[in-house]
């Protein structure tokens, strides 16, 4: 346990250091852009009620959304300009939180403007003040309190929708919870809950130190708020000043296979003298383009995701013709190089249960056609959606009686309780074999391979020691020994961090 | 006596909100060094008549000259500087000092020196005792925040004063001696001042010419002992026979039975 909390703490003084920066800037941009805007909306009721539209609309888009959609977004604007905006980590992360403090600091700046007694209002016009005046020394003060406490609430909201940055590449004290929850490391969960909620609160009460000294024209109350928020911020982001140039971003998506094999590919350029960084939990579209983009250096990602997400192919190929394809693919449309597979597949499997097996006499996808009208389908959020389950239903005549989506990390329970009866594993999963599940054959080769491949970007392509680092893991891992791993991570007891999992994965390589 | 403050020119001036004609063609000239009370009913058109001659209103036609300057020829804040003006409603700023609120003017026109001794001076001048200066507006009564409203205006020395009911709130003694150590001050500097008020008698007792406003318009015209003695139309005998009466009334307790 205490092991766990070494771990976790371990990095959090970078990622509170991010945190820290990223919150903060979205949180001033916000008041950049509202407060001029609210001193308008002061004076125009109807941009008063177009402004405060768009903020409270902003409003109800899921955070995560909000940042998913700065993505595309992001990208379609630097195709437009001609590429060189990163549509990946800092800006997409910043411009959804900026987005998302709008509307506390807009609404409260134009209370407060708009709540300035008129007859103070008049008294200062009458006694020749310019608008500008006047807006200094009497709306301003009178409208402070209100304003402030505005800040202070988009503050609150900003620190934590900045946990979900994590998703876009953008490191922060989510990076801990995302990935606890993918291991089922609560420890790491509790870890970043803890730091970000603590970071709200002390955030939160500074402010509100700052507040009352407003409010109450204390100004060493004010003063003293500002100057500890000042020596926080100092201390928090001074971990990332003293981080060294060239440091290798090896990225990874959300699940444990993922974090291990970063970590193996880590390890590997750390013995070769680079410095890493872990870019965890990255969505499977954000991934490919940040590393055509340079953003990441390396990941790891399986042909067929390639060849259905990217290269938007539906045919069926054989492994090796796909893997042709994919390296002249990448390498020609982006400058992606495929430095080689890894040697095992991570693709979609159909497991039951052995009870079921036996008695239904379930091996093949055809038996499962057979049955799958009684059969309660479990799946993960994305499969439904995924071309995949269209390629299988082309092939079988399967029609499940219901499906339900999960996380992964409870499919698989969900499976050994009987609450589903089949579903979507991946075929790489230690899990499968813990539990005896049956993974029934796919005879008529419906899904497409999906071998796990390294991915270089550009940049790293054509440096000679990168690729020698990781050269040696190409046809090195075999599946039995990567599902070992994964359930070192995976399993319940005696779990293990995903950096001891690689280490293990490191000594069995195939020479 | 000296002759500071400038005169004024109102012409055919009018300010319509709607039907309503708050200000319905005044024709007025007010000489240099007058004490002018503007008398009338309320909602007869006294403080829109005010606020149109320093710009916190716009008439709706006419023309306003103070001295020979229209007033539509000045930027406002220049001219509102130039002005010393009471509010009706007093509008002293609740965020600062005592002594800040009145020297707000001395700030606006960039005047460091002296500006705490102008402060005191105007405090003993309204009768405030020197240690409210460091007090915010809502720790005074009512009748001490419109006496701070009287020194503010007072502050940059503006030649003329236009003054909404500055006494309204005070108790008859301290509004007794302010009506004195105004008019005092107003003759030794020879400002030109026009001062709102519902008070008759006040006006009688202390200016030099008094108007009656009635629907908007100008319906009396005279100096205090022309209104007394009567025959200035109906509007202002109407308002002068309250005090007369009083006064009437007050002489016949005093005599021995
Ligand atoms: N901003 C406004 N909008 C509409 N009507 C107004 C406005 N200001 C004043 N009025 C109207 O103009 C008329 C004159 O108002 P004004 O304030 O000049 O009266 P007053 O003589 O100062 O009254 P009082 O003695 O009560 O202060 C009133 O009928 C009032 O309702
Ligand atoms: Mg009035």
């Amino acid at each position: 346990m205490s092991g766990d909390w070494n771990q976790a703490l371990a990095r959090v003084p970078e990622l509170l250091a991010a945190h820290v920066q990223l919150s903060f800037s979205a949180l001033l941009l916000a008041m950049l852009i509202c407060l001029p805007l609210a001193i308008w909306a002061a004076r125009s009721p109807r941009v008063a009620g177009i402004a405060l539209a768009v903020a409270s609309l902003i409003q109800t888009i899921p955070g995560l959304a909000l940042l998913a959609l700065f993505y595309p977004l992001l990208l379609g604007v630097s195709a437009l300009v001609g590429g060189g905006i990163s549509a990946f980590g800092f800006l997409p992360a910043l411009c959804a939180l900026t987005l998302y403090a709008l509307l506390p600091i807009l609404r409260n700046a134009v209370t407060g403007l708009t709540g300035v007694d008129p007859a103070a209002r008049e008294a200062a016009d009458g006694l020749g003040m310019t608008a500008w005046q006047k807006l200094r020394l009497v709306e301003a003060p009178l409208a402070a309190p209100t304003i402030m406490a505005g800040i202070r609430t988009a503050a609150v909201w900003t620190i934590g929708a900045a946990t979900l940055s994590t998703t876009v590449g953008q490191p922060s004290l989510g990076d801990l919870i995302f990935a606890g929850l993918q291991t089922q490391n609560w420890t790491l969960v509790l870890a970043g809950c803890l730091f970000s909620a603590a970071l709200a609160i002390s955030v939160d009460l500074l402010l509100g130190l700052i507040e009352r000294g407003i409010r109450e024209r204390e100004r060493i109350w004010a003063g003293a708020g500002i100057a500890m928020i000042a020596a926080g911020l100092a201390i928090a982001t001074l971990p990332s000043m003293m981080a060294r140039d060239n440091i290798v971003v090896i990225g990874a998506k959300g699940f444990s296979e993922q974090f291990i094999l970063a970590r193996l590919i880590g390890s590997r350029l750390e013995d070769a003298g680079y410095a890493v960084r872990y870019r965890d939990g990255l969505g499977s579209a954000v991934v490919y383009q940040a590393l055509a983009a340079g953003d990441v250096d390396v990941y790891v990602d399986y042909s067929g995701t390639i060849w259905t997400n990217q290269m938007q192919r539906t045919d069926s190929q054989p492994k090796a013709v796909m893997l042709d394809n994919i390296a002249q693919w990448t390498s020609a449309t982006h400058g992606v190089k495929m430095l080689g597979a890894l040697g095992f597949e991570n693709t979609y499997a159909f497991a039951v249960r052995p009870e079921d097996a036996r008695e239904k006499s379930l091996r093949t996808l055809d038996d499962l056609a057979r049955v799958s009208s009684d059969f309660t389908f479990g799946t993960d959020v994305e499969f439904l959606e995924r071309p995949e389950w269209r390629m299988v239903q082309d092939t079988y005549p399967i029609r499940f009686r219901d499906a339900r989506s999960f996380n992964p990390t409870f499919m698989y329970p969900a499976l050994a309780s009987g609450e589903v009866d089949v579903i979507s594993a991946f075929s790489s999963d230690g899990r499968i074999a813990a539990n005896n599940f049956v993974v029934l054959e796919d005879r008529k080769g419906a899904v497409p391979s999906y071998e796990a491949i390294v991915l270089l970007s550009p940049e790293r392509s054509s440096e000679d020691r990168f690729v020698k680092a990781i050269n040696p893991l190409i046809g090195a891992i075999t599946v039995a020994n990567m599902r070992e791993a994964n359930y070192m991570v995976d399993r319940e007891k005696d779990k293990k961090t995903p950096k001891q999992a690689a280490l293990w994965l490191k000594d069995k390589l195939k020479e | 006596m000296p002759v500071s403050g400038p005169s004024i020119s109102l012409q055919q001036l009018s300010r319509h909100y709607g039907t309503v004609r708050a200000v319905d063609s005044v024709s007025l000239d007010i000489a240099a060094g007058t004490l002018v009370a503007l008398v009338g009913l309320s909602g007869s058109g006294k403080s829109t008549l005010l606020k149109m001659i320093n710009r916190l209103v716009e008439p709706t036609s006419g023309t306003i000259r103070i001295g020979d300057e229209a007033v539509d020829s000045i930027d406002p804040h220049i001219l509102r500087r130039r002005i010393g003006y009471v509010f009706q409603n007093i509008g002293l700023f609740p965020h600062m000092s005592i002594s800040r609120n009145i020297a707000i003017g001395l700030e606006l026109a960039g005047e460091k020196e002296g500006r705490d001794e102008r402060v005191a001076e105007l405090l003993d001048l309204v009768e405030l005792p020197q240690d409210m200066a460091s007090r915010m507006p809502d720790q005074l009564s009512g009748g001490q925040q419109q006496r701070v409203g009287v020194a503010r205006a007072l502050a940059t020395r503006p030649g003329l004063m236009l003054m909404d009911e500055p006494f309204g709130a005070l108790d008859p003694v301290t509004r007794d001696n302010l009506t004195d150590q105004y008019k005092a001050l107003h003759d030794r500097l020879g400002l030109t001042t026009i001062i709102v008020t519902h008070d008759m008698a006040e006006a009688l007792y202390l200016a030099d010419r008094v108007l009656v406003m009635e629907g908007g318009q100008i319906k009396a015209d005279a100096t205090p002992a022309e209104l007394l003695s009567g025959n200035v139309g109906e509007e202002a005998e109407a308002l002068v026979s309250i005090p007369r009466a009083q006064a009437a009334h007050l002489i016949g307790l005093g005599k021995p039975a």
